[in-house]
């Protein structure tokens, strides 16, 4: 029996969820908006799974991300990494935070990694537009708490099944 | 939780975290020190391109799906005045064809006549745009042909009225398109009227192509149609790339502001024409 990794599918379907909603087209108005689902994820996983799911699969993830949106391979891969590993060193903390807090905690670690893509565009030489590019950072934590309750609800169901 | 190990609840399995964090850290930067220079991961990227391609098809599937159901389910009336559009359409340009054959006639007998090469017709195919959202602050497009249907690294497509753009991430199925609008993007371009010769380059607007390196006095006018030099290799000569709309001379600076819109229809299109150049490749 192996009980730990009963959710592994769980989390990898997740994440391809994940990455469909980051390439599906959505109208012009509301594209700025779309928050950053991979980088959401990452941090939930790591939060409460980080026995199942850490640096290396933030990394994969990333190159996936990479390969599907057209960037420097290896961008979204740094960022995506680095914001797991802050993760996994603060999980214990951040997951007891009330949950106001901890959506802010999550505002935190999407700037730090809207901003480490912004640092390798410009390092990168590429243009790097205005305001839009921020606008991510407030729609994934504005997600957050309603995504955590929607992954814990179907773990919990996953858990009974 | 029975059977869990003391070690399998603690993160720090394998190596110890910073040190695998510095270990991807050195990996991340070192795949995208060698991507940000030309050729050296072609490889690495189209074996990627394999592993995403069903999250592609799976966003793409549902647009695809609506596609075939509104078209199975147009009604006849439609589908006739469709018809009737389109044969109207196909006289238009069967007669500017005829024309274009004599012409193309005259052409080859004067550059024979100049001992020069006779121009080549470019051969084409049809591939569709992949209903895809990619990197929001570049202009790119996936489509859905790829090594598998003879594309390549560089490859021009155009659509009906225009050049759009070149392939630039090649995978066996789809592959990824870098417009003519992106900022990172430039087409060397000719005015149709004098041959005067400059470069286009992308401004991140589909509608608007920048013309940098214009002297003050060039003989440029509002309306000039640009049309792609075929200088660089990359696109064939010829194709229409955009009508200048835009000219602020300014004598204190060394260049005129020279702006084009683009003759495609960049954030239009569904369909797009795959060119080989010189008919090369026939499939």
């Amino acid at each position: 029996m192996k009980p730990v990794y009963r959710f592994d599918g769980f989390i990898f379907a997740s994440l391809i969820a994940g990455l469909i909603l980051t390439i599906v087209p959505l109208p012009d108005a509301i594209n700025a908006w779309r928050p950053a689902w991979p980088a959401m994820l990452v941090l939930y996983w790591t939060l409460h799974k980080p026995e199942r799911f850490g640096l290396l699969g933030a990394w994969l993830v990333g190159i996936a991300m990479d390969t599907l949106t057209g960037t420097l391979l290896g961008q979204h891969a740094l960022a995506l990494m680095v914001i797991a590993f802050i993760n996994l060193k603060l999980h214990l903390r951040i997951r007891v935070f009330p949950k106001g807090q901890q959506a802010l905690a999550i505002l935190m670690l999407v700037l730090v990694y809207e901003f480490l893509l912004f640092w390798v565009d410009g390092v990168a030489g590429f243009t790097t537009s205005g305001i839009a590019r921020w606008l991510p950072v407030l729609s994934s934590a504005a997600l957050w708490l309603p995504v955590a309750a929607l992954l814990k609800g179907a773990m919990v169901l996953a858990r009974r099944a | 939780m029975a059977g869990l190990k003391p070690t399998d609840v603690l993160p720090g399995r394998g190596p110890a975290l910073g040190t695998r964090l510095f270990l991807l850290l050195a990996c991340s930067i070192l795949l995208m020190v060698l991507d940000s220079r030309e050729d050296y991961l072609q490889y690495i990227h189209s074996k990627l391109n394999i592993v995403v391609y069903p999250i592609q098809a799976a966003v793409d599937l549902p647009f695809a799906l609506a596609d075939w159901v509104s078209t199975s389910l147009a009604s006849r009336r439609q589908l006739l005045a469709e018809n009737r559009d389109l044969r109207r359409q196909q006289l238009r340009s069967d007669a500017s064809v005829q024309k274009m054959i004599a012409i193309e006639a005259e052409n080859a007998r004067l550059r024979a006549l100049m001992d020069t090469a006779a121009l080549m017709t470019d051969r084409t195919m049809v591939t569709e745009i992949m209903a895809i959202d990619l990197n929001p602050y570049r202009r790119l497009l996936t489509i859905n042909k790829g090594s598998s249907a003879g594309a390549y690294r560089g490859q021009a497509l155009v659509d009906a009225f225009g050049i759009v753009g070149q392939i630039s991430d090649l995978g066996p199925l789809s592959s990824q398109v870098l417009l003519i609008s992106d900022p990172e993007h430039a087409v060397p371009v000719e005015v149709n009227r004098n041959g005067l010769r400059t470069i286009a380059v992308g401004t991140g607007d589909a509608q608007i192509l920048n013309l940098p390196f214009l002297p003050n006095n060039a003989d440029i006018r509002l309306g000039d149609l640009l049309v792609t030099s075929g200088l660089g290799g990359v696109f064939p000569a010829g194709y229409p790339v955009a009508e200048v709309n835009q000219i602020e001379v300014n004598p204190s600076q060394p260049f005129a502001h020279v702006e084009a819109a683009p003759a495609a229809e960049l954030d239009k299109v569904r369909e797009l024409l795959l060119i080989w150049p010189g008919g090369v490749q026939d499939r």
